[in-house]
């Protein structure tokens, strides 16, 4: 990458150009203090002993030879490669069902689908509890086997791994050339074959994106193993008792760096596969229209429909074990789980939720989409921008368990001048925005992509300066992403468990870090009303979007919908 | 190169564009007079567009000079520099109505609402627009998009006027019925106006002066007139109009041989025994002596195509080697003179006609 890049002609520069300059120098270095220096720490720390002395790769050697962690290693890869089978077998048949027939209901199941995007990852294993626990409704289906352990992992895992299968996979076979099909058909192709030859490859590098994506999201998690792990240590776990059960803060970035490594390796296949993907299909591609197969959409609808009532089964006895007095002895439904006062927590934690949601839907949304812009429409500093464009996609192959980790680290340290906002609500918006930055940055890429990247040039040569058009043009044409953005970002942060699971501080206890202690202390019950909490918030944030898109769109987006603009400006 | 007179409105020196090791533009200068209309053609790739966004300040020259009415502009960022641009895409804003997207650059300079208005007015009667002002630009034709844009560009009276393929994503009708109207707006407010196309036609007619470009270099510049009958290479002969070539050897002077054929053209610049092809525009070959001196090909039909107004006869010559020769005839004497496939004829064209390049 060519990073500094000197033209021989000095070229003066306009305010646009300033301003330009001077937010990506501020980007850089934001990204330096809230992303690179943090992992900076966390490598020197693994080469560190407890008085800070630097000892090379010592600590990586006692790694090796405790077998007790390496088996964790072990363990993390089985449920990681496991999930990973299980959900992009199943979500590739439903989201082939969703775009390759003529299944009734397509729009309910697509709904369900994404259900589990609502929840913290640990509403699963909670469900599960309930279902297959000690005390569970179906617990003889085990077969004696006990749900705490690798069995319960994987299934919860599948669970909430799902629909970000499902989102890939469904954009990755609606873009389908139905010519090749028409082809297939006029030289008499058996519908198996066609299927083989044509829907999977071209589906290829949408599987192998999905597999490496939910590969990192079960190697790298840390609420579901906790809550329905039991004795069987994964990575994740293991970071987590080396620093907070036994203070060892050393051990605890060496497993990180374990940790670490695949999901970069994963990440980088990733965006290989997605760069071929988008050149697969040409200008001249007809969309895939499906054709109406009896036998095919029945078996298809059986299919969803099985998925759908199971994970309507998971969310519903969450619901339900929230709301009845003593599971499973008195079934009497109350509300005394909701009191979460008595568990010495109160509701602090919920409304601390909230507000780090709302924080990191608004500054992140602002933070992202501007960064996206710079990196995008600027005609200055190259290098600069490549530079900032490799920052935003760092955070993705970083685990949301060693970012946290690598915050301790950084910002506890007392020399650090911005130690003061550790322990505060400031750390957990800044850490939640970085850890979710990749993802928003791109969707935000993809909506600039779409303009017209003469816009920049024409403002400019009527003298108005870029900021003046961003403000009046770029902003309310990609208002809609803007949208996408922040609940994704509002949703994750109510949800997120790993990144700020080392972060939070007695007064900013999150609810979903308080579901896992209270689960912890036996409280299944308010731990599953905790979680459920976190559902009720994202639904109702899910509806208001809906009705914001529908309502106050159609008149900001007027010309989208082709209504004339009667007042002149 | 020579010093440019001081009455050029605007003047490049030496400009060169690398992109990395890429030399997209190499040491061009050229002058434009105040209220010239001219072209810079050549074929796709050739750098036509980055010389236009250099000029602009939209792409920073690697070497170079821009002089804008004597003021150095080299160094200014384009916010600085005084021209207007309507780019291949337009790139109208899609959520500004007609009147918002004319008016975007009024409004930052500070123009009071009464004087916007009229000037918006003004604009849109002069592009013919007036009904559609509160319209989208997702509901206006393409044509009417670009009318738009010419509008939104002339909003602050540029003194200098960009156009980079503007009539290219239009079909064959509107871009005719357009040539003439962005013409005829040139004139009338005497802007000075530089467009880029790649399509031979559009530069005929609508410039005072085509510069045309080759592989980052300006290769020929001169009236279209002087483009056609003078074009100083086989590749501007060929590239603007057709052209017949046959490949030559120089006899005598003023004499060349093609195979067994002698002719008779003007070979002031040639030795004895030089290789050289000659050249023949199609309209310029007659199936009828005019002149006693003509020089005279016998040939045989191959192939006619009707284009309308004139049918372009392909002649196959047992003395010549290589392509066909075409030869344009006006309709109306085509059907005079009934030409059949196969049917022998004699050729005939002036000595004057002839145009001779080296190999
Ligand atoms: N930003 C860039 N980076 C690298 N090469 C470039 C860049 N812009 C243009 N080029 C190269 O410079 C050459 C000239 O490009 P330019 O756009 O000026 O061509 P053009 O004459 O306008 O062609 P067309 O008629 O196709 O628009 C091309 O070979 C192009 O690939
Ligand atoms: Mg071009």
């Amino acid at each position: 990458m060519n990073f500094f890049n000197f033209a021989n002609i000095r070229r003066g520069k306009d305010s646009s150009d300033r301003v330009g300059q001077f937010m990506l120098v501020s980007y850089i270095i934001l990204f330096l203090l809230f992303l690179v220096l943090p992992l900076g720490a966390l490598i020197s720390k693994s080469l560190e002993n407890k008085d800070g002395d630097f000892i090379g790769l010592a600590n990586y050697n006692l790694y090796l030879q405790e077998p007790a962690l390496f088996q964790s290693l072990y363990n993390s890869l089985f449920v990681a490669i496991s999930s990973t089978i299980i959900v992009v077998v199943l979500a590739f048949l439903f989201s082939y069902a969703l775009t390759r027939t003529c299944m009734p209901f397509k729009g309910f199941f697509k709904l369900i689908a994404l259900i589990p995007l609502l929840s913290p990852s640990i509403l699963a294993a909670i469900a599960l509890v309930y279902w297959f626990g000690n005390q569970g409704v179906l617990k003889e289906m085990l077969l004696g086997k006990s749900i705490y352990g690798p069995i319960g992992i994987i299934m919860a895992s599948v669970y909430w791994t799902f629909p970000h299968a499902l989102i890939i996979l469904t954009t990755s076979l609606s873009l389908s050339d139905s010519r090749l099909y028409e082809a297939a058909e006029v030289l008499k192709t058996s519908k198996l074959r066609a299927f083989f030859t044509i829907t999977i490859p071209g589906a290829r590098y949408g599987i192998i994106s999905t597999a490496f994506v939910i590969f990192t999201q079960v190697f790298t998690d840390f609420g579901v193993p906790k809550v329905i792990g039991g004795n069987y240590n994964v990575l994740a776990t293991d970071i987590y008792k080396e620093v907070v059960g036994m203070q060892n803060f050393q051990m605890g970035a060496v497993i990180s760096m374990v940790l670490l490594v695949p999901a970069m390796i994963a990440f980088f296949i990733d965006r290989y596969s997605r760069k071929k993907q988008i050149s697969l299909l040409t200008s001249r591609s007809v969309v895939f229209k499906p054709k109406k197969h009896f036998k095919v959409d029945m078996i298809m609808l059986a299919f969803c429909s099985l998925l759908a009532l199971i994970i309507i089964l998971m969310i519903g006895m969450a619901q339900y074990g929230a709301i009845v007095k003593f599971w499973p002895y008195n079934l009497n439904f109350t509300l005394k789980n909701y009191n979460f006062e008595v568990a010495g927590l109160g509701w602090d934690s919920f409304y601390n939720s909230v507000r780090l949601a709302f924080y990191t839907a608004i500054f992140g949304t602002i933070i992202i989409f501007v960064g996206s812009y710079l990196i995008e429409k600027l005609r200055i500093n190259d290098g600069m921008r490549n530079l900032v464009q490799f920052f935003a996609l760092m955070p993705m192959a970083v685990p949301g368990l060693v970012l946290g980790l690598a915050y301790i680290f950084f910002f506890n340290a007392k020399d650090n001048p911005l130690n003061f906002i550790y322990a505060t609500m400031i750390i957990l918006v800044v850490n939640t925005i970085v850890h979710f930055y990749t993802v928003s940055h791109l969707t935000a890429v993809t909506a600039l992509k779409q303009m017209d990247k003469e816009f920049e040039s024409v403002s400019l040569s009527l003298k108005i300066p870029i900021y003046k058009m961003f403000w009046r043009v770029t902003l309310p044409v990609c208002l809609p992403p803007i949208f996408d953005i922040s609940i994704y970002l509002f949703v994750n942060a109510m949800t997120t468990v790993s990144g700020v699971i080392f972060l939070y501080s007695y007064d900013t206890t999150l609810a979903s870090v308080s579901a896992i202690h209270l689960d912890e202390q036996g409280e299944v019950a308010k731990a599953a009303a905790m979680a459920m909490l976190i559902v009720y918030v994202s639904v109702a944030v899910r509806l208001t979007h809906t009705i914001i898109t529908k309502k106050v769109l159609r008149k900001t987006q007027a010309w989208r919908y082709n209504i004339i603009d009667t007042k002149l400006d | 190169m020579t010093e440019s007179s001081d009455d050029s409105y605007l003047k490049v020196k030496n400009l060169s564009k690398s992109f990395g090791s890429f030399e997209a533009i190499k040491n061009i200068s050229i002058n434009i007079k105040e209220g010239e209309f001219v072209c810079f053609l050549g074929p796709s790739g050739c750098g036509k567009t980055t010389l236009l966004r250099c000029i602009a300040g939209l792409e920073i020259q690697s070497a170079g000079l821009v002089f804008q009415k004597n003021k150095d502009i080299s160094n200014l960022p384009p916010s600085n520099r005084d021209f207007g641009i309507v780019f291949q895409s337009y790139a109208l804003f899609p959520n500004l109505s007609v009147f918002s997207n004319i008016a975007y650059g009024l409004i930052n300079n500070k123009w009071k609402r009464e004087d916007i208005k009229k000037r918006v007015g003004e604009l849109l009667s002069l592009v013919n627009l007036t009904e559609h002002s509160s319209k989208y630009p997702s509901q206006l034709s393409g044509g009417e998009q670009q009318r738009v844009a010419l509008a939104r560009a002339l909003a602050t009276s540029p003194g200098l006027l960009l156009l980079d393929e503007p009539l290219s994503a239009l079909d064959a009708k509107v871009r005719v019925f357009l040539r003439k109207q962005i013409r005829d707006l040139q004139r009338k407010l005497g802007v000075t106006t530089i467009m880029v196309t790649h399509d031979q036609e559009e530069a005929q007619t609508m410039a005072d002066r085509i510069f045309v470009m080759k592989d980052g270099e300006i290769i020929q510049s001169g009236t279209p007139n002087e483009i056609y009958t003078k074009a100083n290479s086989p590749f501007i002969a060929s590239f603007i109009g057709s052209m017949n070539f046959i490949p030559a050897v120089v006899s005598n002077s003023d004499k060349v041989q093609c195979n067994n054929v002698e002719l008779s053209c003007n070979t002031v610049n040639f030795k004895q025994n030089d290789s050289v092809q000659i050249a023949i525009r199609p309209e310029d070959i007659q199936i009828k002596k005019e002149n006693p001196d003509d020089n005279i090909l016998p040939a045989t039909i191959k192939e006619i195509e009707f284009l309308g107004s004139f049918q372009r006869v392909y002649f196959e010559s047992k003395n010549l080697t290589g392509d066909l020769i075409m030869v344009d005839i006006p309709s109306s004497n085509a059907r005079k003179t009934k030409l059949n496939i196969n049917q022998e004829i004699d050729l005939y064209f002036s000595k004057e006609d002839v145009r001779v390049y080296p190999v």
